[in-house]
């Protein structure tokens, strides 16, 4: 399997979105249910303009999706970018699983 | 039946593996400190590994090769950072170049392993495996040196069926 560039990019930017704890907190919270952005930022000691750029990055790595209602702007967390990552891991769990199958049978023989 | 859970944390970019063995910790041990043994469950089943050398000490490393079905090789290495016999140990994992040096151009993973001692002389060992970044996650689990174990991965995993709990 070749690892393509565009592929690189979007992980890098998802794993880079992940890495701040109020981002995941906004994951968590639109996960739920759909969420303007003035509900999302009166749940944060920081300024809207703050909570915006955080989504925006959200929205960039493709793990949040934002739609205009009205004067609103409603968030809405889509997971399969991150997904993504899990079947990565789930690939590589096949190896240890394989790994503790040798073990074992290591052990067997004595 | 070996494996009795596996955790994926895609956040923190780890993998969680338990499995318990018919074997007190101590030979469970045996199995990553002697190097005959090692390299009989380190590689995958389509690319066994050697161990030319293996410095099982803190600081120790160990280059080993794996080969594949076509007869093409791939050079990595292991790098012991703690040693607490027969309880835990630490390590990280890399690949190396042509110069048989690591390759600091490619991802490295890091590895905390614990073997618990269990009623019955058997033992519960719990691996950690961590990646640095999502994006040489992505690029390991791409070598292909995962890729080709598919079929004999259907087999072990058919042994399972049953006893594996449910991914949470």
């Amino acid at each position: 399997m070749v690892v393509d560039k565009q592929s690189d990019e979007v992980v890098d930017r998802v794993f880079q979105a992940l890495a701040d704890a109020t981002r995941r907190d906004i994951l968590a919270r639109a996960a739920v249910d759909e969420l303007s952005v003035t509900a999302l930022a009166a749940g944060y000691a920081m300024s809207f303009a703050a909570v915006q750029k955080h989504v925006a990055v959200l929205v960039r790595a493709g793990l949040v999706t934002k739609r205009r209602r009205g004067r609103e702007q409603l968030v809405r967390t889509d997971l399969r970018q991150l997904e993504k990552a899990r079947a990565l891991l789930e690939q590589y769990e096949s190896l240890w699983r394989h790994r503790a199958a040798g073990m074992e049978r290591l052990l067997a023989e004595g | 039946m070996p494996v009795i859970s596996s955790e994926i944390d895609e956040r923190t970019l780890t993998l969680v593996f338990t499995a318990e063995f018919d074997a007190p910790p101590m030979r469970v041990w045996q199995l990553w400190a002697d190097a005959r043994q090692l390299e009989q469950w380190w590689g995958p089943p389509t690319w066994p590994a050697s161990f030319p050398a293996h410095d099982f000490t803190v600081g120790g490393f160990s280059p080993y090769v794996m080969t594949g079905p076509e007869g093409e090789t791939s050079a990595a290495w292991l790098r012991f950072t703690h040693l607490d016999e027969p309880n835990a140990l630490e390590f990280d994992d890399g690949f190396r170049g042509e110069d048989g040096e690591p390759d600091d151009t490619m991802p490295r993973m890091h590895g905390r392993v614990e073997l618990e001692s269990l009623d019955g002389g058997r033992t519960r060992m719990v691996t950690r495996m961590r990646f640095d970044s999502a994006e040489e996650m992505e690029q390991i689990v791409g070598m292909g040196m995962i890729e080709g174990m598919t079929g004999a991965m259907g087999q072990i995993d058919a042994i399972l069926t049953g006893d594996a709990p449910p991914r949470p």
